[in-house]
Parts: structure tokens; C-alpha cells; sequence
């Protein structure tokens, strides 16, 4: 069990991020999601980070892409929870 | 499927209906419509495709924040999903106001954070079959 940080979050046990890809990103990953296990107080960045390694094709992603957590635009520092959606976004062409 | 996303042709008499009132004497449409020209090429269509779920969400605060920043002001506007063909509406937003200056800004306002915001992706159809990621 680990130790609450300033925000109050377990900083101890790691969380699971459900990931999901779109558009170009799908296609060059030749995937649509991917369940990432993270350490408990990782942000989207670091998630991201993860994913470029830990993906085949993984370093075709660009190092900060457009990011949605649980269906809000949301910042590379942004915290991430366990059960989190997190949802990496192509430029976006809507309109 | 929300109020704001479709996979039918954009409604835009159903758009105006849904704002018009006695109390708001200036009526806006915007139509962003499938094109085609010198330019884009031979496109027949385009394929829009979106993170659904957070686009009926993140259309809806676009909207709120309409009522928010212009009282009086009603917006109702869709997306449409899936192919469209050239010509036809991609994206519909009727505003209605008291007055005319607030019903142009306000949907001004709905194309620009449409267009800043929304998860929607676009791959246009040309008329060799081919298809091309678009990105804007």
C-alpha cells in the first residue's frame, strides 16, 4: 500500500490507463487500444511516453500528442487515476 | 446517439426550428459543406470519423457555453458522421438571438471551437477510389 502524496493519492500502487488510438494513429499502430499499467502517480505524458516504448510501431506516435483524459482535453502534466480513459488524438479535422 | 451527432443528412430547417422564438428577431446559419474544387481535387465524398462519445460531450459544453456568454441566445447544431458527399453539410449550427450582432458572434464563436476542439477526423474519397487522411 503507499504513502498519500500532496493531492492525497496513493502514490504507491500502480493504475491501469484503458488507451485508446484514432484516425492516423490507429493506422500506424495498427491498433485501437491498449490497456497501459502505470505507476500510480503517472501523468499523461508519461503514459505517452510508455505507449511510444512500449508499442510496436509505438515511436511513430509524435512525443506530444493531443490528449484526452476520460473525454477532456487534458495537458502532457495532467494525473492520471486508475480506470482512467486516456485517448490520443490526431489533428483534428472536424467542422 | 446525442442531439449533436449524426450519421443523416444535416436537417437544417429541423436546426432553425429549434431555435426560432418570437423573442429572437435574428436567426444565424452556418453550413460547413464537403468541397470540391482546383484545389482539393476530385473528391467525391469525405469520411468523417470521430471519438464519439467525447464528441456528443465536448459539442454539448461548446454549446453551454453559448448560454453562458450570450443570454437570450439558443444554438442548436449537429455533426454529421460517416461519408458525405460533396456538396452536402458536414457540420450545421443555427443560432438565434435577440438581435443580430450577438446571433453572428455567437455562432462564430460554435464554428471556431468546433473546428479547435471537437475529436472528429476527416478522410476524403476521390473519384479513383483512393482516399487521403486530411488534416484540417
Amino acid at each position: 500500500m503507499g504513502k498519500p502524496d500532496d493531492a492525497g493519492r496513493l502514490t504507491g500502487d500502480p493504475i491501469t490507463v484503458r488507451c485508446r488510438f484514432f484516425a492516423t494513429f490507429a493506422e500506424l499502430l495498427g491498433r485501437e487500444g491498449f490497456d497501459l499499467v502505470l505507476p500510480g502517480t503517472a501523468t499523461v505524458g508519461d503514459a505517452v511516453q510508455a505507449l511510444r516504448q512500449a508499442l510496436p510501431h509505438g515511436e511513430r506516435l509524435p512525443r506530444e500528442p493531443m490528449t484526452a483524459v476520460n473525454r477532456e482535453h487534458a495537458r502532457p502534466g495532467h494525473p492520471l487515476a486508475d480506470g482512467d480513459e486516456l485517448a490520443l488524438l490526431p489533428p483534428l479535422a472536424g467542422g | 446517439m446525442s442531439q449533436h451527432v449524426t450519421r443523416e443528412p444535416i436537417d437544417v430547417g429541423r436546426l432553425v426550428a429549434g431555435v426560432a422564438d418570437p423573442a429572437r428577431g435574428a436567426a444565424v446559419v452556418f453550413l460547413g459543406t464537403v468541397r470540391r474544387s482546383e484545389a482539393d481535387g476530385p473528391v467525391i465524398s469525405i469520411e468523417y470519423s470521430a471519438y464519439e462519445e467525447m464528441l456528443a460531450e465536448e459539442f454539448a459544453r461548446i454549446v453551454g457555453e453559448v448560454a453562458v456568454r450570450w443570454p437570450g441566445v439558443a444554438c442548436a447544431a449537429q455533426h454529421r458522421l460517416g461519408d458525405v458527399p460533396t456538396g452536402e453539410p458536414s457540420i450545421g449550427i443555427a443560432v438565434a438571438g435577440p438581435h443580430r450582432a450577438e446571433a453572428f458572434d455567437a455562432c462564430r464563436y460554435v464554428i471556431e471551437e468546433a473546428k479547435r476542439r471537437l475529436p472528429v477526423w476527416k478522410r476524403e474519397r476521390f473519384d479513383d477510389g483512393s482516399t487521403r487522411w486530411r488534416e484540417e
